[in-house]
């Protein structure tokens, strides 16, 4: 399909950026006009209006079917964009749930009220007293998103640094404000800081190095330029690719960029913890692919190995480092590593979708099912983790879930739900999204990759019934004195049975969101 | 479409797993009792109706983008298995009335809801004519199998319940591997689908059609206990109680020779046949090897799941010597396994509780105390080694007649175990039962079976006796579906008397 370049801006195909945007300028407005004491309200209003107005554009847009390239080509706007924009809107709305949780911290925010105070401090006290709060989190998360949505649509090299930055300050900002344990917290953004910023060089130079190769800064020009390019393996162009793609796999959590990830996500705040898990995987997963998909499409027969050696990799180490770990935290982070493997397993099969009788999801429909339902897992799995807690904060060792299955039946059930949709057992959403991506994988030619996912799903089964073992199995000891699951409000809840109804619906009957997500199996060229 | 029965059958169970989980005491207890019962006679409804040659099969698209249907079947062989399940789980349930009530157990009615929703699932899974709707029911059915076995029995069930799982994860994640693959592979043969019948048109002659049915036959081995994959059988009956023992192997290790039948000789004839040789010898050594690990153990819940290795290594030799009526001796002893093991595991769950322990040394004289369960514990026994007059003989009897036909040396070696088998369960019953009561025994063991157990077991040896005398009540069905599946793999009966 051949895409025309619409001149006049289209600003109905924007209009969701635009409101997002607009909705988190006005939150910085808010900062400065409203009252403390009433802030964290307006905050939530304002962001909640401006992501559920972004969202319905998003989904009225692709009834329409508003395909086409805008803003002189920098932004494409096809099935994967708009899906993943969906996805990410509802990701942040139900991150937001999580965020604005008060009951859980007596009363206070998850987040520390004066990042400058010394935790206990009389400094932190008064803040409290005063309803100092750090409420610019609502627009940051919104901005955040923002750069994520724009991310993920990007068909120009310079946007797409530009998306990457705008996702990436909210978020190294972010993981310095937890509330509880907060050296780690801001060790954990200083971390991601140095890292994330390195990566964003490295993505940079590789980016000026294509612009050098195909004398444009367009990623489909990019493709046309290898095309025409005779003799091919330009040093400059493998130079290039090289570099972006450091970027890209950094952002998604691929081994060996993958070393950030335990120590950021122990250090955040866990909505914020959940929110980079998913979203941030989930955009930086669709712009991987646009940049395989359409810019080095000529050259697919050259990536698709080492993507799948990648895939190898990130599973098995994220799997088997992943049955090391004591921390609920530094376990779900490695699993997220393991599951950044499976995604890869899908890329390296880079089959399109087809119906009838050779009916196939294909490989983007595939990770987009995929994404959602570990996006389901996710949210509601670190949604269960804020709630349990001790005196000190949220606890986090897996010791200290000894029991909590017995104790808490509910809740254990429904954690168990969300490890088992991760492990990839039928009846979960978990499942589905596997099989899809396997059997993509397999339609491409990679049978043999299918087979080490198998194996490295079996290793990862093992960090998730190790688990479940713990929360069921275990009597309660000395590691778990002083814990308890806290009540929490109507907030997390939502989250919780939200994603646990999504991941078992899903899990039965996944045509609705399978379907849509084969509307949008193709990335426009 | 007519009325879904057979999606109702399975889905009672699971409507009545919920109920049971909610409510608390007694009436949990009786809900479930009442859910299963009805399950059991909503089974015998439909088995009565398949028999008279209703078709009761249900199919719909399921997800169409991957070509997968909700298609459920009721021939002869997925009949007799939902007879076999919808009988054992109020049997079982009976005798595990008090199973919550003992130190540290989870309550009664969370046993009752696990087992309801097993027997759902595997109901799902021995009715699907989808490969994928299957391996969703087979790996479903691993959830509540792992909470029955870590919930109660003995100190180390925690492990126990985890070597089960692993085992059988692996077994599951190697499947997925070759559903996976005959998925792709049929959408590149031009029909994206996932059911068997259609799976069973397609052509999986060539080396990519071994390794797939390589992945089917490991998971369905493990399953089965085979040897060398056999190793969790025995350390997880030990650990687990009585009645969750009695689901996993008199019900859901079934899965494992019914998915043979089912999938790899239906949709892989060329590679069943090209495989035979490792497989028949694999038989024999399990049939042996399972016996002679049954006269050394020292413990009756391992010793019975040797016993079980040894029988399940004829129901596999029946399978795979591809004879009309070697595979329905085989699906008959798939029948009459399931009956008799339940008898065993459960008499000797009376025993142990009793006692404190199910050790064969722990024990001496018990008749001359409790004369009732040693009589039930022998008949048990007897059907396990396969006394003419009960199940499993019928069973047996069809496996080596319809085997020798074929292959006479390993059928031969085969029959050696029967002896065998006299032996481990006399031995046993000698050791326990007879002699002098020993002190602890006399200390340990005031009563006889009470009313509860008695009809557990009553119920389990009429039902083996029946089975036993009157087996021609399932001839005609299992007749056809053996002979559907001889024809699948391609073969011809050989003639009887003549040269092979």
């Amino acid at each position: 399909m051949m895409t025309q370049l619409v001149v006049q801006p289209d600003y109905r195909a924007l209009a969701p950026l635009i409101i997002l945007f607009a909705a988190a300028a006005v939150g910085v407005l808010v900062e400065g006009i409203i009252k403390k004491g009433l802030r964290d309200e307006a905050q939530l209003i304002v962001s909640g209006i401006g992501l559920l107005a972004s969202l319905a554009f998003t989904i009225q847009n692709w009834n329409q079917d508003r395909l086409g390239v805008h803003a002189e080509g920098s932004l494409t706007m096809d099935g994967p964009t708009y899906f993943i924009w969906g996805l990410l809107l509802v990701a942040t709305i139900l991150t937001l749930l999580l965020v604005s949780e008060r009951k859980l911290n007596s009363g206070a925010l998850n987040f520390t009220p004066y990042a400058a105070s010394v935790p206990g401090s009389p400094l932190e006290a008064k803040a409290f007293q005063s309803r100092t709060e750090h409420t610019e989190i609502y627009p940051l998360v919104l901005f955040s998103t923002f750069g994520m949505m724009m991310f993920a649509s990007a068909t120009d090299w310079i946007t797409m640094f530009v998306a990457l930055e705008v996702f990436s300050l909210p978020l190294y900002l972010l993981c310095g404000l937890a509330r509880r344990r907060r050296l780690l917290s801001q060790e954990a953004a200083l971390k991601y800081f140095m890292l994330g910023s390195l990566a964003s060089a490295i993505f940079l130079y590789g980016t000026a190095l294509l612009y050098g190769y195909s004398g444009s800064l367009s990623i489909r020009m990019l493709a046309q330029r290898i095309q025409a390019d005779a003799e091919g393996g330009n040093s400059l162009l493998v130079a290039g690719v090289v570099l972006v793609l450091v970027g890209l796999l950094f952002k998604i959590g691929v081994v060996p960029f993958h070393s950030w990830t335990p120590d950021v996500y122990v250090g955040a705040p866990t909505p914020i913890t959940a929110y980079m898990a998913i979203a941030t995987k989930a955009a930086a997963v669709i712009a991987l692919m646009r940049v395989l998909y359409v810019g080095l499409a000529p050259l697919q027969w050259t990536w698709q190995p080492v993507v799948a050696g990648l895939a190898v990799i990130t599973m098995f180490v994220g799997a088997i480092i992943g049955l090391t770990q004591t921390d609920v935290k530094r376990l779900l982070a490695y699993s997220s590593i393991a599951h950044a493997g499976f995604i890869l397993v899908g890329i390296a099969g880079a089959v399109t979708a087809a119906t009838g009788n050779h009916a196939l999801a294909g490989s983007t429909s595939s990770i987009l099912f995929y994404l959602s339902a570990y996006g389901l897992a996710t949210l509601g799995a670190f949604a269960i983790v804020t709630m349990v807690r001790r005196a000190g904060g949220e606890a986090t060792q897996l010791a200290a879930w000894s029991g909590l299955g017995r104790q808490h039946p509910v809740l254990g059930a429904l954690m168990t739900l969300f490890l088992l949709s991760f492990a990839g057992i039928p009846l979960t959403a978990g499942f589905i999204g596997k099989l899809e991506v396997f059997l993509a994988a397999w339609a491409g030619g990679y049978a043999w990759l299918v087979f080490a996912a198998v194996i490295a799903s079996l290793v990862a089964a093992y960090i998730y019934l190790r688990f479940i073992m713990v929360m069921f199995f275990r009597d309660a000891g000395e590691a778990t004195e002083g814990v308890q699951v806290e009540q929490a409000s109507w907030m997390t809840w939502t989250v919780i049975i939200l994603c646990a109804v999504g991941t078992l619906v899903l899990g039965l009957w996944s045509s609705p969101l399978g379907d849509l997500a084969i509307r949008a199996s193709e990335f426009l060229r | 479409m007519g009325f879904p029965l057979l999606t109702i059958l399975a889905l009672v169970p699971l409507v009545g797993s919920l109920i049971t989980f909610a409510l608390k005491g007694n009436a949990g207890k009786y809900t479930g009792l009442f859910f299963s019962v009805v399950a059991a006679a909503l089974g015998l409804w439909a088995f009565i109706a398949a028999r008279n040659g209703t078709d009761l099969s249900e199919t719909h698209t399921w997800i169409e983008s991957i070509g997968a249907h909700y298609a459920l079947g009721s021939d002869g062989m997925t009949m007799i298995m939902v007879l076999l399940t919808v009988a054992v789980v109020p049997v079982v349930l009976i005798a595990e009335w008090f199973v919550g009530d003992g130190e540290g157990r989870w309550a009664t009615n969370v046993f009752f809801a696990l087992a309801l929703m097993l027997e759902s699932f595997a109901l799902f899974c021995f009715m699907s004519m989808d490969t994928l709707l299957f391996y969703l029911f087979f790996e479903a059915t691993l959830i509540p199998m792992y909470f029955l076995i870590g919930g109660w029995g003995g100190p180390r069930r925690g492990a126990a319940a985890l070597k089960f799982l692993l085992f059988s994860l692996a077994g599951g994640l190697v499947m997925l591997f070759s559903v996976i693959g005959v998925g792709a592979e049929a959408a590149s043969q031009g029909k994206a689908s996932f059911l068997v019948n259609d799976l069973a048109a397609l052509n999986f002659d060539s080396t990519t059609g071994k390794l797939i049915w390589l992945g089917f036959f490991i998971a369905f081995a493990i399953k089965a206990p085979m040897v060398p994959v056999h190793t969790w059988l025995p350390d997880t009956a030990e650990q687990a109680r009585p009645g969750a023992s009695t689901l996993l192997v008199g019900i859901l290790d079934k899965i494992g020779t019914f998915g043979m039948l089912r999938f790899c000789l239906t949709i892989f004839p060329e590679a069943s046949k090209w495989a035979t040789p490792v497989i028949l010898v694999l038989a024999l050594v399990s049939i042996v090897y399972g016996a002679l690990m049954a006269i050394g153990a020292k413990d009756l819940l391992r010793l019975i799941s040797y016993t079980s290795v040894s029988h399940f290594g004829f129901m596999v030799l029946g399978i795979f010597a591809f004879t009309t009526v070697s595979i329905q001796g085989a699906m008959y002893y798939m029948l009459a396994h399931g009956f008799s093991t339940a008898a065993l595991f459960l008499v000797i769950g009376f025993l142990a509780d009793r006692r404190g322990s199910a050790k064969v040394d722990a024990f001496g004289g018990v008749q001359k105390i409790a004369p009732v369960l040693a009589g039930t514990f022998l008949v048990a026994g007897l059907s396990a080694l396969s006394l003419p007059g009960t199940a499993s003989f019928v069973g047996e009897f069809l496996v080596i007649a319809g085997s020798w036909q074929r292959h006479p040396i390993i059928t031969g070696i085969a029959t050696i175990a029967m002896v065998l088998s006299a032996l481990y369960v006399l031995l046993a019953y000698q050791r326990t039962m007879t002699g002098p009561v020993t002190e602890q025994v006399a200390t340990a063991i005031h009563s006889d079976l009470d009313g509860r157990e008695k009809f557990v077991m009553g119920a389990l040896i009429a039902i083996i006796l029946a089975l036993g005398f009157y087996p021609q009540w399932t001839s005609d069905m299992l007749n056809t579906s053996a002979k559907h599946f001889v024809q699948q793999v391609g073969m011809t009966d050989p003639m009887p008397g003549g040269n092979r």
